[in-house]
């Protein structure tokens, strides 16, 4: 079948099979950020926006993707780079192969509530899966971030 | 995963019931657990074309349309207040914030799963399941009989007004319960919904009037041991059915008092 | 310890391959390698220990897109090991590429190639396998002089003497110790005698096992696989193919994660033999499931603990026993054990007398276990740790003054730890600082919150190794380049710990020059200098020393072109990083000037190659306090705090070195309160995806801290030992601790669910 997909803002046709999941899709499209972690809906690591909403793009058909805006790491770069480099100096990015889902998923975060609490973040990100960093610096990354940005008339603060 | 060869998206209640009559085709839901299954499908019906994801609330009901997604559930604020938080309550552990993105009311009510959080928290609600074919179903009665070829359409949950409580167990915060408790007190009674037994949750009506004079730290232990002594438990890898028939004292004891706390405390 | 003001280490320097990792740049075996590979897959057995009469694969061949299945008939016949470890490897010869005799359900029976996946998978279902099935040895307890024999075959073979013998399902046994440990447990007042149990954890590190393999220009398997070991894969492959390693090249990309699990070769073998066969690319990439029944997990171990004390506290004797599981095959069997009592006992050496360590290592037919993060001193710290804080409850004694009066310190000989002595050891300080930032003297008593739930704390303490003593070998290339900047190469493998990074800065601190002026590349066995891998904590110790020795030769080679250059002797020059200046003149010529003129009719290399062993491997000690909520009726722990203080030398990049610490310790909670490893009746782990295998989320771990206390290694780089490792041990004994001290219950194995918890005959507290 054939579907049509706006893919990090450009739109892609493509021939299909109905059971090809989203995953794979973007993997063949070159989104190669889009990482496999589990079969079970359970690490968070392929996380993907479909019309800005987080989803898991390993329990998603490209069919059902038919129609949608689909936004893959690649088409964030810049909104990544803001924040990503404290994770850096935090040293959590470790392995980094859930890096691009933990990205994609604290970036829709923020979006829906620019000033999170610190349970709120975790509660946030509770999906998404990471074996190395035990998750602390993870943490601190974003709240340094969120605090850096927020000097400039920001009010949370833990 | 499974192997599927069609997939339509049906522009009609008519045709996705019809397709769906077809033992090989299947209406996919959320996909999430259904992915997880082998075999073959012929079609997969997905029903995202039908404007069924949307909650209406109105001065007596809340509509919910079989495609409204869990993460919806839980951030609605009219169900929230009317349920005091239990149904986020009941969701917000359920695997991430993605996962509830895509997993639907329908899919959840529709597979009756033991496990199954939601099943729980709406069997303590006045829920009706509106079906294709098979007209509005109490809840009730649809978590008790077996799967058929019929559609799911929405979720109807009755207002009255009242109180309720969600609590479950679970070994880690975002697995599986272990047992999950919802209670409830609407219309001069309580109810009590006791679920991953591992089998389908169940609902608890005070038969014996135990609670009929209100609850406090006795009536609470009293029903509680009721409960544990009445309710069906068995083994999985999650815990033992002896674990389980003391989590069903403990949750039902716990939620009871709570519930009591909400109805009475300040 | 030695107090220096450094420019480059001990400074927390960004990993050099950060940004690519945060913004999803293709850098892992699968982004990198072409998608037209064939897809491999293998067929596996369904039964724990039987023999392949038949495979039929007419239908499966039939199948559009097939290009081939091998089978039993079609690989060599000569028995190797998939453990990463030095040649001769302690590990035994037992497998095959395929073997027929299937010895676990999950061995693999046939290797599918296939164009797509999707004709890979239909082909495995249209393969039919005729087995005779044998009966299993399924508990480990029963399996030493078992009748059934994990491996019957003539050809098993021990490279290694280690006390291994298949005829009896025993890879290995050996008994050592020091003085009579009877005579002194006969004389002590209090002898606490308890075994303690681990189970089959798994790594879970978030790629799964992956290799792809091709044929390169020269007609030359080049395998990129997902490994720790590039060396040992390269000649793990030679062995099982029959092909010289000249014939053979190993490189690893970017890996996402390995704790160990990457220091076996789980997968390489299979694409490796479909690439020879066809002469096309392959690719093989295991699901979850595969990861989880055909890993390569921690050795379940029972470890029996007998310690003799006096009254006041003094630990005079230790006996350990230790069982251990390999499963069906080998790898890392022999030497894991080991660790359970040489890298446990040694923690009490300030006050032993006498002591004794014997092991059994026993096959049976569950999935092969392998090297994990700690590598059996994970195993024998729980065991020994909650027998000391049995020890000190049942004395009413505070369990972390106990410890201050038995703990090994600084300057002392480690007679169960191969004689070495502690030459940087602030254990001590350690538990002093912790014990202050953890306000032990308030959390260790028993708080009642109400509603059934308690409050209180554990603590424990652990050591570890720094790399294989005489045996780990370390290497380090380093290059001028043509602008006065350097090519660092390695043979260890970067596994998100950061070591290229770590030993980037290390060159850069000895060249006195910029971290950004050292580029990395490894590993490649093409390319790198022969180095044992990445594990054993042996990176930053080994191979930091090894890139030491290089720069000082670097360093002279530069001084002598510099001196052609201004026409004197090498001797009459210094290298002051961004250049090199002539003593007894002002004259100097610069670092970009040396590296083109070392480019113009030179003799001096602008490049060195220096090599490491050490003939000790010094350990890093740590203290970690836990402060739990637990609640009685449900059974629920709840990590609140969970404070560590560590001594690892000196940490070259502190916050790589944090957030190891802080890694380790929430997957050393996963291991105690939520992995669990349960067996269906076949011996196949029924915790098979992460939906049953339940790894921490960050929901799970409460606030952590974690500091250090300095001690300087005269034997490490600028004072560094490891800290890889150590870092996973402290978690089960702590938390074991405070749910004794809640419960008044000793769990003895783990993982210690809410249901053990709920349901172990809730006692009064303590």
């Amino acid at each position: 079948m054939e579907i049509k997909i706006i893919l990090n803002g450009k739109s892609v046709t493509d021939l299909i099979d109905a059971d090809t999941l989203l995953i794979d899709f973007l993997r063949s499209h070159g989104c190669y950020s889009v990482k496999r972690g589990c079969e079970t809906s359970n690490c968070g690591l392929c996380t993907v926006l479909m019309d800005d909403v987080p989803i898991l793009s390993c329990s998603m058909l490209a069919a059902r993707a038919d129609g949608h805006n689909i936004t893959t790491l690649e088409g964030l770069q810049e909104e990544a780079s803001e924040f990503v480099g404290f994770i850096a100096d935090q040293g959590a990015d470790q392995c980094g192969f859930c890096n691009p889902g933990f990205v994609m998923n604290t970036i829709a975060l923020l979006r829906e509530n620019p000033d999170p609490t610190d349970d709120e973040i975790r509660a946030y990100l509770a999906g998404n899966l990471c074996r190395c960093s035990g998750y602390d610096g993870q943490l601190r990354g974003i709240r340094n971030f969120l605090d850096s940005r927020n000097k400039n008339g920001g009010t949370h603060g833990e | 995963m499974m192997t599927i060869q069609n997939y339509i998206r049906p522009q009609s209640l008519e045709e996705a019931y019809m397709l769906n009559q077809k033992k090989s085709n299947r209406i996919i839901g959320g996909m999430l657990w259904l992915k997880m299954t082998n075999g073959l499908v012929s079609t997969a019906i997905d029903l995202c074309d039908l404007g069924l994801d949307t909650l209406e609330e109105t001065d007596d009901s809340f509509s919910i349309g079989a495609m409204v997604s869990l993460r919806q559930l839980e951030l609605h604020e009219g169900l929230n207040a009317y349920t005091q938080g239990a149904v986020a309550k009941a969701l917000q552990d359920i695997v991430g914030v993605q996962f509830r993105n895509m997993a639907t009311i329908g899919g959840s009510i529709f597979g009756r799963f033991g496990f199954s959080d939601v099943l729980t928290v709406f069997l303590a609600m006045d829920t009706y399941v509106e079906l294709y074919k098979g007209g509005i179903v109490p809840l009730r009665e649809f978590a008790s009989i077996n799967r058929d070829r019929d559609v799911l359409v929405r979720i109807i949950v009755k207002k009255h007004p009242g109180t309720f409580t969600y609590l479950s167990m679970r070994n880690t915060r975002t697995d599986f319960p272990v047992l999950t408790c919802a209670t409830s007190c609407f219309d001069g009674a309580y109810h009590t919904v006791i679920g991953a037994r591992p089998e389908r949750a169940v609902l608890l009506e005070d038969i014996q009037g135990i609670l009929s004079g209100g609850i406090n730290q006795q009536t609470a232990s009293s029903f509680a041991d009721f409960a544990a002594e009445n309710i069906k438990v068995g083994s999985n890898v999650r815990g033992s059915a002896a674990y389980r028939t003391h989590l069903i004292r403990v949750l039902t004891n716990r939620a009871l008092l709570e519930l009591e706390e909400m109805t009475h405390g300040n | 310890m030695e107090n220096k003001d450094y420019k480059s280490i001990n400074h927390s320097v960004r990993k050099k391959d950060s940004m690519q990792l945060l913004l999803g740049k293709p850098n892992y075996v699968d982004d990198i390698t072409p998608k037209d590979a064939l897809v491999v897959k293998l067929l596996r057995s369904p039964h724990p220990n039987a023999i392949v009469q038949e495979v039929n694969k007419t239908a499966a061949l039939k199948v559009p897109g097939v290009v081939d299945i091998y089978t039993w008939e079609d690989v060599p016949t000569n028995r190797f090991a998939i453990a990463g470890q030095t040649y001769p490897e302690p590990s035994p010869y037992d497998r095959l590429i395929l073997d027929r005799h299937v010895r676990f359900s999950g061995d693999p029976v046939a290797i599918i190639a296939a164009e797509t996946e999707k004709a890979a998978l239909k082909a495995m279902r249209l393969i039919k396998v005729k087995y005779e099935i044998l009966e299993p040895v399924l508990d480990f307890h029963t399996a030493k002089d078992n009748k059934i024999l994990v491996h019957p075959e003539e050809d098993w073979f021990p490279p290694c003497p280690v006390g291994g013998d298949n005829h009896h399902n025993l890879v290995a046994s050996e008994v050592n110790g020091q003085g009579d440990v009877d005579t002194v447990m006969a004389d002590c007042d209090i002898v606490i005698d308890h075994t303690y149990h681990t189970k089959a954890f798994q790594q879970a590190m978030m790629e799964t096992f992956r290799t792809y393999t091709t044929m390169d220009r020269y007609g030359r398997l080049h395998v990129i696989s997902s490994t720790q070991i590039v060396f040992h894969v390269r000649r793990i492959l030679s062995r099982a193919l029959g092909i010289p390693k000249s014939r053979i090249r190993v490189e690893k990309p970017r890996i996402g994660g390995g704790f160990g699990a990457k220091q076996t070769a789980v997968c390489e073998v299979y694409p490796a033999f479909v690439t020879l066969k066809t002469g096309r690319p392959a690719k093989l990439i295991y699901t979850r499931e595969e990861c989880q029944i055909a890993g390569s997990p921690r050795h379940e171990m029972e470890v029996r603990v007998r310690m003799g004390a006096d009254k006041d506290g003094r630990i005079r004797a230790l006996d350990l026993y230790t069982l251990s599981n390999t499963g069906a095959y080998g790898e890392h069997g022999p030497t894991t054990v080991g660790l359970s009592g040489h890298k446990s006992i040694p923690l009490y050496s300030g006050s032993l007398e006498a002591y004794k360590f014997s092991y059994d290592v026993v096959y049976t037919n569950l999935q092969p276990a392998g090297a994990y993060r700690g590598y059996g001193a994970t195993q024998g710290i729980f065991a020994l740790e909650s027998a000391v804080n049995e020890l000190a409850e049942r004395l009413g004694m505070d369990p972390t003054r106990l410890r201050d009066q038995n703990m090994v310190k600084e300057g002392m000989t480690m007679p169960a730890y191969y004689g070495e002595t502690a030459n940087a050891c602030a254990l001590d300080k350690c538990m002093e600082r912790c014990r202050e930032i953890f306000h032990w003297d308030e959390k260790y008593p028993v708080r009642d919150m109400g509603n059934g739930k308690v409050r209180c704390a554990g603590v424990a303490m652990a050591m570890q190794g720094s790399g294989i003593s005489n045996i780990d070998t370390g290497s380090a290339t380093i290059k001028l380049s043509d602008d006065g900047t350097y090519n660092l190469i390695i043979g260890v493998a970067d596994m998100g710990t950061g070591c290229d990074t770590i030993l980037a800065q290390m060159v850069a601190e000895y060249m006195d020059c910029d971290v950004d002026d050292v580029a990395v590349f490894g590993a490649d066995t093409d390319v790198s200098p022969y180095d044992s891998g990445s594990y054993a904590s042996s990176t930053t110790y080994i191979t930091g020393k090894a890139v030491e020795k290089a720069c000082a030769e670097l360093k002279k080679n530069i001084c002598a072109i510099a001196a052609d250059m201004m026409e004197c002797d090498p001797q009459d020059v210094i290298f002051e990083g961004s250049q090199v200046r002539r003593i007894d003149s002002e004259q100097s010529v610069s670092l970009s000037d040396i590296s083109y003129k070392a480019q113009v009719c030179n003799t001096h290399a602008a490049e060195v190659t220096a090599t490491h062993a050490s003939p000790v491997s010094p350990p890093p000690y740590m203290v970690g306090m836990v402060e739990i909520e637990l609640d009685k009726l449900t059974g629920q722990v709840t990590i609140l705090d969970y404070k560590a203080v560590v001594d690892c030398g000196i940490p070259i990049n502190p916050a790589l070195a944090r957030i190891q610490a802080e890694g380790g310790i929430v997957q050393g909670i996963g291991m105690t309160l939520m992995e669990n490893v349960n067996y269906d009746s076949n011996g196949r782990p029924i915790e098979s995806s992460f939906m049953q295998y339940k790894i921490p989320t960050r929901l799970e771990m409460g606030q952590l801290q974690v500091e250090f206390e300095h001690s300087y290694e005269p034997t490490g780089p600028f004072g560094a030992k490891s800290i890889g490792e150590i870092v996973i041990n402290t978690p089960a004994p702590a938390i074991a601790h405070a749910i004794y001290r809640a419960t008044g219950v000793w769990q003895r194995e783990l993982p210690i669910t809410p249901e053990k918890i709920a349901m172990s005959g809730i006692t009064e507290q303590p």
